[in-house]
């Protein structure tokens, strides 16, 4: 940009500098942070929390919430499994459809993509209120994930091969040019949701409609079907993960996910996107989930209790935001 | 006249703009000093420092002579300074008697909130103001005049030495301004002093004693209202003694554009009708104006017409087309858009920045419109600076680094991005100054001759005379009169719009 001082500059790239700090530090202590099999361990970890928090971002972004993301993975990783496991049962005609893998991903995706859109839904036409419509899903989507096998997992989904459903696992253990897939895709996911929020109308829309509501109203802006599509976006996001980790596991488990919708706003928040819609951005949320992965992973190396290791956590979230709001101040402030 | 408050040499740097560049400012005690300047020239800038909000880059400030150090805005309450600001900030879910007394609540014997006391203070001041206005009552709930009211109030509670007022009667309707005026007459006798500013030359040549000019971000000079006139004042402010006005246009009136039939609102809770029975329509080529009282339902009728309001019975046609409950995007597509009033609260998105609330109505036509495009944006939107004469560095900037006035040409900007076939405007020159005034009434007969039908709402009648081909008078919810031509005069307006 131009004109910008190099302390704006640097004010910018804060989160950046924070995270290039923290593993400076790991890099130092923990002996075996820096090996490739570490980082690769930790990158996968970032990623599932990032596909969540990129979708988290659009919610966010508009001023809305999304507390059922955690849910919708477990439900989604459930009904890949059944898929695979038993098929599709279609009862009054007695007949089991087996599909092939990239169907029952592509099935699973858009159950995510359902629910996520239900809950926008829910909000645009009845205008309740994000946090409450999130909540009653996060226990809906749930209450689905255990209904589906009986409270039971879908173990060893390896598939078999005369019903042609054999390679998922390949999903969460394969790689490309020595990295694994599940990192692509976030890179994938990042890139196109970069490119949405900057550069599409629907970005600068999720903005304005977190900015000031009744302005974007007036200015033409579809209010309700924006909002819809972030909510929508969010549960695809939660699809995606739901399928990656259940292929990470080689078994879906109904409980999978709980509490990772509070992961993926931590990295948002982090990342500097204000909850009250209209300010942040993608690439900000992804240093954020790094930040949270970087911390975890070298916390786990030094052999930091797992007791003490939330209360860290905990504190270096609520801290980053501290320290933002006070250099906001006094950035504004000072010029 | 005794000197009360000094500014010598301030600077004022934001990044990219010198805001404020030497200037001094003299304040007399217990006379109402008022300050003007062209959009961006400086002067909220200069009160925000007097009132603490901001810090100036140099400068020094003397109070009584006495050298004063302002850093917050609890210094400037604790010199007896207050401000009421340009553009409003109150609490829109809190009632009336809360927003005047927030920060600042009664409290009884037992530290918690006197609301009896804190509703009787609160209708002493509206009676003083002359307002029918409940304490109560949401701020959300009452319009922008009536909270600009509540705004004036809450400064009066506060009982300083030093009052500054922002554009205080921007918002204000003739007889709420005049009741101002009084209330301002009557503090000056109290010897409190006020500092004043307007866009409006005759008001400030009513009631100034002393008047200040900023011109792009300089002092230019001080004088005697007594011995200056309007022409002086112009002068001054742009370099050029007067604006040719507006010539007549060469619109050709030409067919129906926007058509409605037997409107009818009700008021909110109550079964009596804002607007009973309201039909008119508007041609292309031509500058249909609407002139009420205060709260006769002219925004409201605009409101209709774009979509906003839909409990209404009614029809209304855009071309001899039925408009169906379409939505405000399927309208703005089909050519109907509107300038509202609240440039606040439904003008502008404040995160944004001045190109992206440019084209925030923008439509688009092919899919390929979906994807921004950068250099395309940023040719449109300099079209638009240019076009419109908005003062801003840089068009990435947020629009809230804007002045007052150059806020409002951006919300206009961004209407006509749209390529309206109806341009509606609901005081569109609400805080801009005189020449850029000139320059929107010039557009709008510029657009009228393209064939755009254009809808006018202002509560000035003068504005209302030099542009308007036909005016329609509202009162009591009913068209009162039509008036076009010769019979145009501020006397008729006037005597149908008291029904
Ligand atoms: N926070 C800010 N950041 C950057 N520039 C600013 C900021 N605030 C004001 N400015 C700039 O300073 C200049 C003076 O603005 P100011 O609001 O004082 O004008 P004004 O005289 O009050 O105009 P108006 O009549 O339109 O209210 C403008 O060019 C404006 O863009
Ligand atoms: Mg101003």
């Amino acid at each position: 940009m131009k004109g910008m001082t190099i302390k704006a500059a640097l004010f910018k790239l804060r989160a950046f500098i924070a995270l290039i700090f923290i593993f400076s530090f790991f890099a130092f202590t923990a002996d075996a942070f820096l090996s490739s099999t570490n980082l690769i361990i930790l990158t996968k970890h970032v990623a599932i929390n990032a596909i969540l928090a990129i979708g988290m971002t659009f919610v966010i972004l508009t001023s809305g919430i999304d507390l059922s993301v955690g849910s919708i993975v477990g439900l989604c990783g459930m009904i890949a499994g059944l898929l695979i496991d038993k098929g599709l049962v279609i009862e009054f005609l007695n007949v089991v459809i087996y599909f092939e893998i990239w169907v029952i991903v592509i099935i699973s995706v858009i159950v995510g993509f359902i629910f996520g859109c239900i809950n926008g839904f829910i909000i645009t036409r009845f205008s309740v209120a994000p946090f409450i419509a999130t909540l009653g899903m996060l226990y809906v989507a749930r209450g689905f994930a255990l209904l589906i096998n009986d409270g039971a997992t879908f173990p060893n989904l390896i598939g078999k091969e005369e019903l042609n459903n054999t390679g998922f696992p390949l999903i969460g253990s394969g790689t490309f040019l020595s990295l694994p897939y599940t990192i692509w895709v976030m890179f994938i996911l990042a890139l196109i949701a970069v490119f949405l929020t900057t550069r599409t109308k629907f970005g600068r829309h999720m903005y304005a409609i977190g900015g000031n509501t009744k302005a974007a109203n007036l200015s033409g802006v579809n209010v309700n079907g924006v909002t819809l599509l972030t909510y929508g976006l969010s549960g695809f996001c939660a699809g995606v993960v739901g399928v990656i980790v259940t292929s990470q596991l080689i078994s879906s488990h109904p409980a999978t996910g709980t509490t990772w919708e509070l992961n993926a706003i931590a990295a948002v928040v982090l990342g500097g996107t204000s909850l009250m819609g209209g300010r942040g951005s993608i690439g900000g949320t992804i240093i954020g989930a790094f930040v949270i992965g970087v911390l975890s992973n070298g916390m786990i190396l030094e052999g930091v209790s797992s007791f003490w290791q939330k209360v860290i956590m905990g504190s270096i979230i609520v801290l980053a935001v501290m320290i933002d709001q006070l250099q906001t101040k006094f950035i504004e402030k000072d010029d | 006249m005794e000197k009360i408050l000094e500014a010598k040499n301030i600077n004022k740097v934001y990044p990219g703009v010198v805001a404020l560049d030497s200037v001094n400012f003299n304040v007399y005690k217990a006379k109402v000093n008022v300050l003007v300047g062209e959009n961006g020239a400086g002067k909220s800038t200069l009160m925000k420092i007097l009132s603490g909000v901001e810090k100036q880059t140099s400068g020094e400030l003397f109070l009584n002579n006495k050298i004063l150090e302002i850093n917050s805005t609890k210094d400037a309450e604790e010199n007896s300074i207050g401000i009421i600001h340009q553009e409003l900030n109150f609490f829109p879910n809190l009632s009336v008697h809360e927003n005047i007394f927030i920060a600042n609540e009664i409290l009884n014997s037992h530290k918690t909130i006197n609301v009896n006391k804190q509703i009787s203070l609160t209708k002493e001041l509206m009676l003083k103001l002359k307002q029918d206005i409940n304490p109560n009552s949401r701020l959300e709930s009452l319009r922008i005049g009536q909270q600009q009211i509540v705004e004036i109030a809450k400064a009066l509670q506060k009982k300083t030495q030093i009052l500054i007022m922002d554009e205080p009667s921007s918002a204000l309707s003739k007889n709420e301004a005049s009741v101002l005026f009084d209330v301002i007459k009557e503090l000056t006798n109290q010897g409190v002093t006020i500092i004043y500013i307007s866009h409006k030359l005759e008001e400030i040549m009513q009631i100034g004693d002393v008047i200040t000019v900023l011109r792009d971000s300089k002092f230019i000079c001080e004088e005697q209202i007594s011995k200056i006139d309007i022409p002086w004042i112009t002068e001054q402010m742009v370099g050029k003694r007067s604006f040719e006005s507006v010539n007549d246009s060469q619109a050709k009136i030409g067919n129906k554009v926007i058509e409605a039939k037997s409107i009818y609102l009700k008021k909110s809770k109550s079964e009596e009708f804002l607007l009973d029975n309201i039909s008119f329509n508007s041609k292309s080529g031509e500058i249909l104006s609407f002139y009420g009282l205060m709260g006769s339902g002219r925004t409201e009728l605009l409101e209709i017409i774009m979509g906003l309001i839909k409990d209404f019975d009614g029809s209304i046609y855009l071309e001899n087309n039925k408009l169906s409950q379409t939505s405000i995007s399927k309208r703005i597509s089909k050519g109907i858009v509107l300038v509202p009033e609240d440039r606040q609260g439904q003008g502008l998105v404040q995160c944004l920045s001045v190109l992206s609330n440019t084209l925030l109505s923008k439509i688009s036509k092919k899919i390929s419109d979906f994807f921004l495009n950068s250099n395309q944006e940023r040719s449109a939107v300099n079209k638009a600076i240019d076009y419109l004469g908005i003062k801003v560095s840089n068009s990435d900037n947020l629009i809230t680094s804007l002045s007052g006035g150059n806020q409002q040409k951006v919300v206009i900007a961004k209407a006509l991005e749209t390529n309206p076939k109806l341009l509606m405007l609901d005081e569109p020159t609400r805080g801009v100054d005189i020449g850029a005034k000139q320059e929107i009434f010039y557009i709008m007969k510029k657009l009228a001759e393209k064939g755009l039908s254009i809808i006018f709402v202002s509560s000035e009648i003068k504005e209302v005379l030099a542009v308007a081909d036909r005016v329609l008078v509202l009162a009591k919810g009913k068209i009162t009169k039509e008036l076009t031509g010769s019979e145009l005069t501020e006397d008729s307006l006037v005597k149908h719009s008291q029904g």
